[in-house]
């Protein structure tokens, strides 16, 4: 019986090698990301001026060797909001959707792969959480338990939950009905094994991709409450604060408003990039060729 | 070549791929005359399915194509985009694998086959209605009047490659090609399918290209049949002939590999060891050669070309064939 | 109702009814099925799609509840095993599938993947399972140390297979359940396949269950055949004999239907037309009347019971072909 047949070369040319081709677009976001993570985590070191001294004397001064981005309505500087308030929505923009990766991931997964009851009162909960005005529900927290960090981390996380837990679930569903599954379950494996070995590497990527859109849509949405007043506290700056409070100088000094927005939108667009490039290069293939 | 229908001439299809230049068909030279059946046989990868996307001049679109596709006097890859939508839905008909994919499932069947003919041949509603009913009821749909009103997803499997081909014979194409028509069909189904082919084809007169991985499928129902391997067409002759003295050792072990329904239960099959080339890089010498128990000297080396050596219309791609009538 | 009984029956499964609803409908998938198979044979069983065969395998597995019935493996019956009882029963049976891509999880290495039913099983010593997982990657004809590192889709299909028939294969399993394992695969690839099943199943004394729907592929591996339509067992009997003399007019249609690869052998035209009902409303009586050219009254009025048409050979049918 001529079963013996498989010869080295055909599985040694069988990988096909990846990457290299990433694209400059790629690189240029990879850089501005690690330059707004360097600046936010250096802020203390670098020789800037404190983003709170105000100089009454120097309110919305033009660009100078003293002041590189100039000054704001409150005379602080520019550049210094900017790299602080880097840090808030960074810190703001990856801590709320790990609370969504975690819980929406777990209980979507779970609702995946046991279905039934469980399942319904999962999906059931989260429509009603998404059913919820956002607004309203930032507002009750902050009149409640004032307006902090913390707090608007854990509303922005709180309100991602249901979208992760969709990712994970549709994931799941399908995945739960492929033959590995079919398959391990046949071994005698454990539902927690299952869960963990087979399901959660396969679920984790479009959660991972999902998770650097729900970044990019935080940093938005932090901007957008900073901007309404209900983000993080005066005089703590975010960009999103930042803009709120340049709105008020756009006939006169439009760049307060712009400089953050700018930011905001390249860093959004990086983190969109990166994890659209990161997607098609973790896919894996389903056949040889 | 008088009464050729088809013919391709010297055809390649290059793919570009993340891993190089794929060559999904070698040089393939085929001819098919008007009112003949043609059995293309092939493993998947073999190119089989890119030479008919390539008659039908529906390539991916960064495929590149060489050579000459001239069916009914015209040169297919020369014609105009307007000129090739004609010529396909009138002249040029196509019945795919998976029936489920082929036909649009939010449009009803009489939409999807008067829409048609409607526009082929300019008929009015109802006259198209009407004959839209012939065809159902030709290709054995019953009560094909209310058929017309269903979706594709009401019907099963079986019913709907018979809607395919009903929507395939509307407008009386010169050439049906069939891809893989049977493949997604249990057994019983398949038999009726191919039937209804056969019988339909001889009815009207038209030729029809056959495309399938199975060499029982044409057996009985080609007049010619040309095997394919690693893009290129190795053995090429009139189906008797074919199957009688078949000269190219691949061949030989396809039909070989079979499992046959008179051996008796266990019986080793004669398997092809190893698997076809990497289509992305040629080998340099016969593309069989390394699971070819023939192969010896030269066929490592150079390419054999398709010739005819002693019957005109038996041509075969090899170095060492087998000896005539030494399996008949 | 044990006519079809043969000595030393590894698996018995005892009026087996699975049903499922889907859209609310419920769908009757095995219909009161009995069938033994002895130690150490080949059971063929063979049927169009939807006629239940794959639903049976997993059954037989508690991959898919049953209504009623019992599953008998060794003498145990599986139904009625829960939680780790059940674990451990499963580790004598295994299951190869239809799709060798789709069974393998893409994201883990082929040693891990053909390790993972060991780790279930508890065998603690990485050094003994990587042991284990060589030699079964052998067995089917792979080299270990090329294989084991590299990721499913690096693989063709014939490869994926083998790499299943490994993974199944490497807790030494009594029992396995073919679905389908060559149906996805070239011709050439699937008698390389077929030749590979054979050989483990002498060199591991297995006993094999193998579900296909090409009679052909199964009558070349199987020692009886079982013919499932709609749901239920027409036909069970040795294969060539069956081959030969079909009793159930079903079996004789599928005979008749296989493409035979010799031009001189003219396609009859005298297939039936008419298609399998479907699973959620099936006929009255005998399921294959409403296809049957030998139909009358008896037949959608009374269910025909599995008897003995000849020696070791059954056939559900009220006018048999012999």
């Amino acid at each position: 019986m001529a079963t013996l047949e498989l010869s080295l070369d055909e599985t040694a040319t069988a990988p096909a090698k990846r990457g290299r081709r990433l694209g400059t677009l790629f690189w240029v976001a990879i850089g501005w990301m690690l330059l707004v993570f360097a600046v936010a985590i250096l802020a203390d070191v670098l020789p800037l001026p404190s983003p709170t001294d105000m100089d009454m004397l120097e309110r919305r001064a033009p660009f100078s060797v003293e002041h590189w981005l100039g000054t704001d309505g409150l005379g602080r500087d520019e550049l210094a909001r900017l790299i602080y308030g880097a840090r808030i929505s960074l810190i703001v923009g990856l801590c709320a959707p790990v609370i969504g990766l975690v819980f929406g991931g777990a209980l979507g997964m779970l609702a995946g792969y046991f279905r039934g009851r469980f399942e319904s009162i999962v999906v059931g909960s989260m429509d009603v959480l998404l059913a919820f005005p956002p607004l309203i529900l930032a507002l009750a927290v902050t009149a409640y338990l004032g307006q902090s960090i913390f707090n608007l981390t854990c509303i922005l996380g709180v309100l991602g939950i249901p979208a992760f837990m969709r990712v994970a679930r549709a994931s799941t569903l399908t995945l739960a009905r492929r033959e590995f599954v079919i398959a391990a379950q046949a071994l005698g494996a454990s539902h927690a094994r299952i869960l963990l070995r087979e399901l959660l590497p396969n679920v984790l990527l479009p959660l991972l991709a999902f998770f650097l859109l729900g970044v990019a849509v935080t940093i938005v949405v932090e901007g957008a409450l900073s901007f309404l007043g209900l983000g993080v506290p005066p005089p703590i700056s975010s960009w999103g604060s930042m803009i709120g409070e340049g709105r008020e100088s756009l006939d006169v000094a439009p760049r307060l408003a712009f400089i953050p927005a700018i930011a905001m939108f390249l860093t959004v667009l990086s983190f969109n990039l990166i994890g659209d490039t990161m997607r098609a290069l973790t896919d894996p293939r389903q056949g040889a060729l | 070549m008088s009464g050729a229908l088809l013919s391709v001439e010297d055809v390649a299809v290059d793919l570009p791929t993340p891993r190089g230049n794929l060559r999904a068909v070698d040089h393939v030279d085929l001819v098919v005359g008007a009112g003949k059946t043609l059995g293309i046989v092939g493993e998947s990868g073999c190119g089989k399915t890119m030479l008919s996307r390539a008659i039908l001049q529906l390539l991916p679109k960064k495929a590149k194509l060489s050579g000459r596709v001239m069916f009914d006097g015209q040169d297919l890859p020369a014609l105009s985009a307007e000129k090739l939508r004609k010529l396909r839905g009138r002249s040029l008909a196509v019945v795919f694998q998976d029936p489920m994919t082929s036909l649009n499932p939010v449009l009803t069947i009489g939409t999807q086959l008067t829409e048609t003919m409607q526009e082929h041949l300019e008929l009015d509603l109802a006259n198209a209605r009407q004959r839209a009913i012939e065809l159902l009821a030709a290709v054995g749909i019953p009560a094909p009047e209310q058929r017309l009103s269903q979706y594709p997803h009401q019907l099963s499997g079986g019913m709907r490659q018979r809607v395919a081909i009903a929507v395939a014979l509307s407008c009386e194409p010169k050439l049906l090609i069939a891809d893989e028509p049977t493949t997604a069909l249990d057994v019983t189904i398949q038999a009726q399918i191919l039937d209804l082919l056969a019988r339909e084809q001889q009815r009207r007169h038209m030729a029809m290209i056959i495309i399938t991985h199975d060499l029982g499928v044409v057996a009985g129902r080609t007049d010619e049949v040309a095997v394919m391997y690693a893009g290129r067409v190795v053995e090429r002759a009139p189906t008797p002939s074919l199957f009688k003295q078949m000269r190219m050792p691949y061949t030989e072990a396809l039909l070989a590999a079979l499992p046959k329904l008179d051996a008796a239960p266990h019986t080793p099959l004669p398997a092809i060891s190893g698997r076809p080339p990497d289509p992305t890089r040629p080998l340099k010498g016969c593309s069989f050669s390394p699971r070819c128990r023939y192969s010896a000297g030269r066929c490592g080396t150079e390419k054999p070309h398709l010739s005819a050596a002693e019957a005109p219309d038996h041509l075969y791609a090899c170095f060492h064939p087998i000896a005539a009538g030494a399996n008949a | 109702m044990m006519l079809q009984a043969v000595s030393d029956p590894l698996l018995k499964v005892e009026n087996l009814v699975v049903e499922y609803s889907v859209g609310g409908k419920t769908i009757h998938a095995v219909s009161d099925v009995s069938l033994d198979i002895a130690r150490g044979e080949t059971l063929g069983l063979v049927g169009e799609s939807g006629c239940g065969k794959s639903t049976l395998g997993r059954a037989v597995l508690q991959l898919r509840q049953a209504v009623s019935g019992k599953v008998l493996f060794d003498g145990h019956d599986l139904t009625e095993l829960r939680g780790e009882a059940l674990r451990r029963m499963r580790r004598r049976v295994q299951l190869i599938f239809q799709d060798p891509i789709a069974s393998l999880n893409p994201r883990r290495r082929i040693g891990d993947i053909v390790a993972e039913p060991l780790v279930i099983a508890g065998v603690k010593d990485p050094e003994e399972r990587r042991q284990r997982v060589n030699e079964v990657l052998s067995a089917v004809g792979l080299d270990p140390a090329l294989v084991s590192g590299r990721l499913p889709h690096e693989f063709s299909g014939g490869q994926c297979q083998r790499i299943c028939i490994a993974r199944a294969l490497v807790l030494n399993p009594e029992f396995v359940i073919c679905d389908e394992p060559v149906s996805a695969l070239d011709v050439s690839i699937r008698a390389q396949i077929l030749n590979l099943l054979e050989e483990m199943k002498t060199r591991y004394g297995l006993t094999l269950l193998f579900i296909a729907h090409d009679l052909a592929v199964v009558k070349a591996v199987s020692d009886r055949v079982a013919v499932m339509y709609l749901g239920r067992l027409c036909e069970v009997g040795p294969s060539e004999q069956l081959f030969a003399r079909p009793a159930h007019p079903y079996t004789a249609l599928l005979i008749e239907a296989i493409p035979v690869p010799d031009p001189d052998v003219r396609p009859t035209q005298s297939i039936p037309v008419g298609e399998p009902p479907s699973p959620i409303a099936p006929p009255s009586g005998c399921r294959f009347r409403t296809r049957c050219p030998r139909a009358d009254a008896r037949c959608s009025s009374e269910v025909p019971e599995l008897r003995l048409v000849a020696p070791g050979q059954l056939a559900a049918c009220h006018h048999p072909l012999i």
